[in-house]
């Protein structure tokens, strides 16, 4: 089989999935009114995580918060007895009083954890994340472009914007909340998704030095360099993908959404080094 | 000779994992906020008209709230200016963050002022009034006469001048009063106490206003002049607000007001949850990667998962000696650094199945896979510090605790993978344990 030759049908596929991403967000930003579910991290506001200990429902705990008028009110069960209770920015005397009030009418309660962050830090974060993702992508781009050329450079990058739109894409589907550790998530994504791009990439300068390789189409090199490396392109991002898992499946309520994040991110990562960022190496390069 | 070599060689690999473990056993790794339980504020600073937000006066904000919450006795709290105008302050273990938040975000600006009580209705004072008949800095306050915790009466009385201020204390200390209230006692500096002495000489019969926060706390009536500069502040406290009053007079008052602009309170039981579940979930992570490496590379991958353990123990001893604070984030990645910290190996041994079945020797073919995927590996770790690198300068909190995680590591990764792995490989072929290509315990 050779992938290079078939890059129309992998662009094809991506330009699906990315214009599907662009989309999403779209259709977010109109019929829900935020092209992502941002947490209180980025619009500021306020999240209480409340742990009962009678049984309780969402209802009773509404009812506590209706006699406040704190403006749309956004209640998860999130345990067994454990609620996530999402509001506007509130002052630390009326959380007192939210807590204390719940715990003597549901019959006791322990705050696991209270948040809130106002407007402006969470609109400061927000610029500052952007400025995190170009700065990574440039300081990528200056990299490869200094040990590769300047094409390996570029195709690598693309494929990275590649891994975060989609991933984006994907999170703003499933509307998962939204908060710093996002930033955090694709960053990650954009330097591990990378390494693969880069093994297959230093397999291609290898493989250009041997002697022959110039008789040889490129687009053929190229696509013998992917398949010499694949099992490493794979075994690579299933390690990683195993501690992803087990971190989903066993790990806290905490860390499911940066699992989710990576998950997705992780697997397209390793997808693109092959079907899009080695395609684009060969088309910009300018030889057959 | 070559057994020699062994030995020294085994020596290093124990060297290595003793030390690690002492390192973890005599530095007890920081929990984070988000798994010990505290509370983590963000203060911004405000302009007024006299201060405005500068680096000077948000140091000196700085200073005043380390002074306060040194006072308050937190282990390991985090002062630290963001930006600015932002001051973030992190208490680990608080459990009454309201005291923490009012303790430190009080300006605390005691005044002590000259005054005289309201004459008949008040409604007939108008400002300009006041402003007339006491003087350009007068204006009409109200003070509580109430005793002992009960409502009182709001008295009007109008506050001529500011004489002195907290700057002018040399020392404040909890005391009760003559009816047994609890109470703040003081003590002025010389300069101090010669001003008090003139302006009490002055209002013999009249009160002096004490304000705190342009609030008027109280407004004792001079009976006689107080020479000597000490007193005594009353105003309806209970013991805890004497201590917390006390505590903000020593450190002395806030440049200028600042607001709390980010609250975050995590209770204990959260934290205990999370390190739980993230342990069980690391294991079980580190099982199946054990397991799959063995299936797969057989006896180096067997020295792969002795590296990825020598790998977890030193990167935990590392963050230990760093005195590094692991948070939530931190934990998760550790974890992926562990799933990456094998990738290393995995590009060398799949190299070392290709140079195999070239047909070369084991000892050339293990030398020329080290060599030839050593640039593969550094170019491509390179890539995820820079991205780790860029997290830490952006991120806050519990974000930069994932950063340096990840990008310590990366590094240790390097280390293990290329170095230990090499050595332990290096180990079998010396020991006569991989001798042919064609072993069982390769696989090509």
């Amino acid at each position: 089989m050779n992938i290079i030759r078939k890059y129309k049908l992998w662009f094809l596929f991506s330009g699906t999935l990315i214009v599907l991403s662009l989309v999403t967000l779209v259709f977010n930003g109109m019929v829900r009114g935020k092209v992502m579910n941002f947490g209180i991290d980025f619009t500021g506001g306020t999240i209480l995580n409340l742990r009962f200990t009678q049984p309780t429902n969402v209802g009773q705990v509404r009812g506590i918060l209706d006699e406040y008028k704190l403006g749309e009110a956004s209640i998860q069960k999130s345990g067994d007895n454990d609620f996530l209770i999402r509001l506007e920015p509130i002052e630390p005397e009326v959380r007192q009083k939210i807590v204390d009030e719940a715990g003597t009418k549901l019959g006791g309660v322990e705050l696991l954890e209270a948040d809130t962050i106002g407007p402006v830090i969470g609109s400061e974060l927000r610029s500052q994340a952007i400025w995190a993702i170009i700065l990574a992508n440039g300081l990528i781009l200056l990299y490869l472009s200094f040990r590769f050329e300047f094409i390996y450079a570029l195709a690598g990058v693309l494929a990275l914007i590649h891994d975060a739109t989609i991933t984006t894409g994907f999170m703003a589907f499933l509307y998962r909340n939204i908060d710093v550790t996002f930033v955090a998530g694709i960053l990650t994504i954009l330097g591990y998704s990378i390494t693969d791009t880069v093994v297959i990439f230093d397999r291609i300068r290898e493989d250009l030095r041997k002697p022959g390789a110039g008789k040889k189409p490129f687009a053929d090199l190229v696509n013998q360099s992917i398949f010499s490396t694949l099992a490493r392109s794979i075994n690579t991002v299933l390690t990683v993908i195993i501690m992803v898992l087990s971190l989903l499946i066993f790990g806290g309520e905490n860390t499911r959404d940066l699992c989710i994040l990576l998950l997705i991110g992780f697997s397209f990562g390793c997808y693109s080094s092959i079907f899009i960022a080695s395609p684009i190496v060969v088309l910009f390069s300018g030889r057959k | 000779m070559k057994k020699n070599i062994n030995q020294f060689r085994i020596l290093i690999l124990l060297a290595i994992i003793g030390v690690s473990i002492y390192c973890i056993y005599q530095f007890p790794i920081n929990l984070g906020l988000d798994l010990q339980g505290g509370t983590r504020l963000v203060f911004e600073g405000q302009d007024t008209d006299k201060v405005k937000v500068s680096d000077d006066s948000m140091s000196g904000v700085v200073a005043v709230v380390r002074g306060r919450i040194d006072a308050l006795g937190v282990t390991e709290p985090i002062i630290q200016r963001k930006g600015k105008e932002q001051v973030i302050v992190e208490l680990p273990g608080i459990k009454d963050p309201n005291r923490a938040i009012g303790l430190i975000g009080d300006t605390a600006q005691l005044e002590f002022a000259e005054a005289e009580w309201a004459p008949g209705d008040e409604s007939t004072l108008t400002p300009a009034k006041i402003k007339e008949f006491y003087g350009p800095d007068a204006y009409l306050g109200h003070v509580s006469e109430g005793h002992g915790g009960q409502e009182g009466y709001e008295r009007p009385i109008i506050i001529k001048k500011t004489a002195l201020t907290g700057a002018d204390l040399r020392m404040a200390y909890p005391q009760v009063d003559e009816y047994g209230n609890p109470s703040v006692g003081f003590e002025m500096n010389a300069e101090g106490a010669k001003i008090f002495a003139e302006v009490t000489s002055r209002s013999v019969g009249k009160p002096i206003a004490i304000i705190l926060d342009k609030k008027v706390i109280s407004a004792p009536n001079v009976k006689t002049p107080i020479t000597e500069g000490k007193g005594i502040i009353t105003g309806n406290f209970t013991p805890e607000e004497v201590k917390d009053f006390v505590i903000k007079l020593k450190a002395g008052a806030l440049p200028l007001p600042i607001k709390i602009v980010e609250t975050r309170i995590v209770g204990p039981t959260l934290g205990q949850d999370s390190i739980h579940r993230s342990f069980i979930a690391g294991v079980i992570g580190l099982l199946i990667i054990i397991t799959f490496m063995i299936v797969y590379y057989r006896l180096p991958g067997f020295l792969a998962d002795i590296a990825l353990l020598i790998y977890s123990v030193s990167t935990l001893a590392i963050l230990c000696v760093m005195h590094a604070t692991l948070t939530l984030p931190g934990i998760a990645g550790f974890l992926l650094s562990i799933g990456i910290a094998v990738d290393a190996n995995v590009i060398i041994f799949e190299r070392l199945k290709e140079e195999l079945r070239l047909g070369k020797t084991v000892k050339s073919a293990i030398e020329t896979a080290f060599d030839r995927a050593f640039s593969a590996i550094l170019d491509s770790n390179v890539t995820t510090v820079i991205a780790a690198v860029t997290l830490f300068l952006v991120g806050t909190g519990t974000i930069k605790g994932f950063a340096v995680t990840l990008a310590v590591g990366i590094v240790v990764s390097l280390l293990t993978a290329i170095l230990i792995t090499r050595m332990m490989l290096d180990m079998m072929v010396d020991g006569k344990v991989l001798t042919s290509p064609d072993t069982k315990l390769l696989y090509k």
